[in-house]
């Protein structure tokens, strides 16, 4: 009776051959499969670069809108619509997440943290338009008129699933022996998560905030019936009318956000619409800027982290 | 549990009782070369006692061995250190023999003062008790180790005998007071030979109890 | 046999001068139905280092624990018998846990320095009680470094991260935190099992310096440990309903070259198992 060592000895040569040619084998389909996957990705980034990059301009981003067949104009309206809505959207989302989390990571077996989860999963599932439509029903009706600050709190109703589950996920990532020095010192459970598993987890905690952030800035469906469009809205028209005018800060704020606001998706919607060659130029444009911001917001939370984590680790 | 340790113990004391049973041959050699007046077989005596150190250092750096990669507790680290001490008295009771076999080396042609009888007694009662004591050691039997210091009166009572028969062989004649001496001081090793058996019957108590103490004699000197 | 212990630990606590700084009497905890620790009855001298040793799961942690009711954070562990520091019951009704986690501090087997800078990791605690000033903390930051056997490598970076040094460093800078709030006695748990043959070393020469101040209890698998630090030993086991027991409790020295109980001897000497 052989061995092991007998029974393999036989064609090693052979065997180390054939092994070598499956390995290349192996490695050159699944090079191949790769580049197959990101063909769509750079396709598309090539196009929407290709096709709008043609448009942008200085005026591009600067300015409002013109009339048709006239020269120049730009969306800024939509810049700073996109910016003010989603700004507003963290604001609302934020606070109420991040706390949902803490409590939820902490207390998972109670009648509130179950609650919170199931919750969490179902709202993550709801379809944009129809927390546009609740948002329209909820403000838009009450109020009497479309708003910026509807279309914040309709993103913000999408940014929190992916705000609470994500922080959650963090914070349950943080070694337990950290909250019990804490607590082994004497600290209260709230000065532990505030000081000290919030740092803890905060990378993760931005890389969710961030994430969710860059799909409210695309979202169209939620903001076509909270915001309804402005093709004159002009942010640095209304601060400075307002600072001579001597209102407060709250009235100019109060200004800015209670009126209908346009945003870039939307825009892109809108000029796409239309028969216009200019205007259908101008969609692709904005794409392209829709996509640069994107990305910037996704490549800023991955540098944030790679600069805190090498803080950290010292 | 701890299989290679517990070989390793095994080990220690068989080489104690392979250094017992030569000590316990030299012993008897020596009194038996004496009493037949065999210089050759002294002389032998004599130098075998470099193996019965060489054979004591060697179970000194095994047990120093064990001690340092086993790190031995409680019950083992006694039995380790007691085989440290066995070792030693059984290398003193060498140099007993030893001197012994001196003696009869040093008496040369000379004719024994007496023919000799208790002395011959004393080297066998004595290499019994070792053999027994190194027995109760090595299999850690108690009660036995406690009855054999016993069994120093009966060495010390030859002792006795015999110191008192060479004083009368002195007053008698003062020149036999060379080969007197010659053969009280073989006695006196192997007294004090019984009494070391005593110590390692104590140890063998400690090992078992964590007690060190005096075990029960009746020295009546 | 429970009440032989009771006695020979209350007379030799006495014995030894050192007046006991805790005791336990009848302790047992339970976490839901199941009973973890049973009938344990231990006195722990002042200013000396008390060693739990014993196999796995035997509640040597859980014991442990109930000296600053870390066990509280477990849900549904319930406590029975009680444990008291220089005659105050730690489990009475309406005891500040808060101030009982100050003067019982903690050390954890792994090194769990917070993600901030080694200056906030020891100031942490005393800002807990609302020690703001700067010079204040800069005092007492140096000082718990110093009995921590720390300053003299880290004084010029203490506001590097605490996550920035090595583990042995790590563990010592968990040590000067516990040790920033001034605790009476510091508990160990298994200080030195996540760390290399070196840094294990210091944190027991540090050890023995601290007993002169505080006093230490130190939970460890490692028996050479044990028996190289310790001046008591407490030999824990499971009895046969799984719950922990005291077997033995006596002088170290006792402990491991003459022990009293025969469970203790086949522990000690590796014959356990």
């Amino acid at each position: 009776m052989s061995t092991f060592t007998e029974l393999i000895d036989r064609n090693r040569i052979g065997r180390a051959r054939q092994r070598k040619s499956t390995n290349a084998l192996m490695l050159s389909l699944t090079a191949l499969l790769t580049a197959l996957a990101l063909v769509p990705l750079f396709w598309i980034i090539g196009y929407v670069v290709v096709r709008g990059g043609k448009s942008i301009n200085l005026d591009f981003f600067i300015h409002l809108p013109r009339p048709m067949g006239m020269a120049g104009g730009g969306v800024l309206h939509a810049i700073e619509g996109t910016l003010v809505v989603t700004l507003l959207a963290a604001v609302f989302a934020i606070p109420p997440g991040v706390l949902a989390a803490f409590y939820a990571a902490r207390f998972p077996n109670t009648p509130l943290g179950v609650a919170l989860r199931f919750s969490t999963d179902v709202l993550s599932g709801v379809p944009s338009i129809v927390i546009g439509l609740f948002t329209y029903a909820l403000m838009v009706k009450t109020m009497g008129h479309y708003s910026g600050l509807a279309g914040g709190v309709a993103l913000a109703f999408l940014m929190l699933p992916t705000i609470i589950r994500t922080t959650e996920e963090m914070l349950k990532l943080v070694p337990s022996t950290l909250r019990e020095a804490s607590l082994g010192l004497g600290a209260p459970e709230w000065k532990t998560s505030l000081s000290v598993l919030f740092p803890a987890a905060a990378n993760g905690i931005i890389t969710g905030f961030l994430l969710a952030l860059a799909r409210a800035a695309g979202e169209t469906a939620p903001l076509l019936l909270t915001t309804l469009g402005n093709e004159r809205f002009d942010l640095a028209q209304i601060i400075t009318g307002g600072v001579q005018a001597h209102q407060s800060v709250f009235q100019i704020i109060g200004r800015i956000i209670n009126q209908p606001l346009d945003s870039l998706p939307l825009t892109l919607w809108k000029y796409a619409q239309q028969p216009y060659p200019e205007r259908i130029d101008q969609s692709w444009a904005v794409a392209l800027v829709l996509m640069l911001l994107v990305l910037t917001i996704n490549i800023t939370a991955r540098a944030w982290i790679q600069v805190r984590t090498r803080r950290m680790k010292g | 549990m701890r299989k290679n340790f517990e070989k390793e113990i095994q080990h220690l004391k068989d080489e104690l009782l392979v250094l017992g049973s030569v000590v316990e041959a030299q012993i008897l050699g020596s009194v038996e070369s004496l009493k037949k007046r065999d210089l050759d077989a002294s002389r032998r005596i004599y130098e075998t006692d470099d193996q019965v150190n060489s054979k004591r250092y060697a179970i000194e750096e095994q047990v120093m061995i064990v001690i340092a990669t086993q790190q031995p507790m409680a019950h083992d680290l006694r039995l380790l250190a007691s085989i440290l001490e066995v070792s030693g008295e059984l290398e003193r009771m060498g140099d007993y023999a030893k001197g012994i076999a001196t003696v009869s080396i040093r008496m040369g042609d000379e004719p024994l003062l007496k023919p000799l009888i208790d002395i011959p007694r004393m080297a066998e009662k004595g290499a019994d008790m070792l053999h027994r004591a190194l027995g109760a050691f090595v299999h850690e039997d108690v009660e036995a180790a406690r009855a054999i210091p016993a069994e120093d009166d009966e060495v010390d009572g030859l002792y006795n005998q015999i110191y008192h028969e060479l004083m009368l062989f002195v007053i008698q004649d003062a020149k036999t007071i060379e080969r007197a001496n010659w053969l009280l001081w073989v006695a006196h090793n192997l007294e004090r030979l019984a009494d070391r058996v005593s110590n390692i019957c104590e140890r063998t108590v400690f090992i078992a109890t964590g007690e060190l103490k005096e075990l029960e004699k009746h020295d009546k000197k | 046999m429970k009440m032989e212990i009771a006695e020979s630990v209350f007379l030799m606590a006495a014995a030894v001068e050192s007046p006991a700084k805790m005791i336990v009497r009848d302790l047992a905890v339970f976490y839901g139905k199941f009973r973890a620790l049973n009938g344990v009855n231990l006195s722990i001298p002042t200013r000396m280092i008390t060693a739990i040793i014993g196999p796995s799961g035997c509640g040597k942690s859980t014991l442990l624990r109930s000296f600053n009711r870390m066990n509280d954070l477990t849900s549904n562990c319930r406590v029975e018998g009680e444990i008291t520091m220089e005659g105050e019951n730690l489990y009475a009704p309406g005891v500040d846990v808060v101030d009982i986690r100050r003067r019982v501090g903690m050390v954890f087997q792994r090194p769990n320095p917070f993600p901030k800078s080694i200056y906030d990791n020891v100031a942490y605690g005393p800002r807990l009680y609302g020690i703001h000033r700067r010079s204040d903390l800069d005092g007492i930051v140096e000082r718990s470094l110093k009995s921590a056997a720390l300053w003299d490598e880290i004084k010029d970076k203490l506001h590097q991260s605490g996550l920035s040094i090595s583990g042995g460093q790590q563990q010592r800078l968990c040590i000067a935190r516990a040790l920033a709030v001034e605790p009476e006695v510091i508990l160990m748990d298994e200080p030195a099992s996540a760390l290399d043959p070196i840094s294990t070393l210091k944190i027991e020469e540090l050890m023995q310096e601290l007993k002169k101040d505080y006093t230490i209890v130190i939970v460890t698998h490692n028996m050479q440990q044990a028996a190289r630090v310790s001046d008591f030993t407490a030999m824990m086991m499971i009895d046969d309903a799984r719950a922990g027991r005291l077997i033995e409790y006596d002088a170290t020295n006792i402990i491991f070259t003459r022990p009293k109980d025969k469970r203790t001897e086949d522990y000690v000497t590796g014959r356990f198992g």
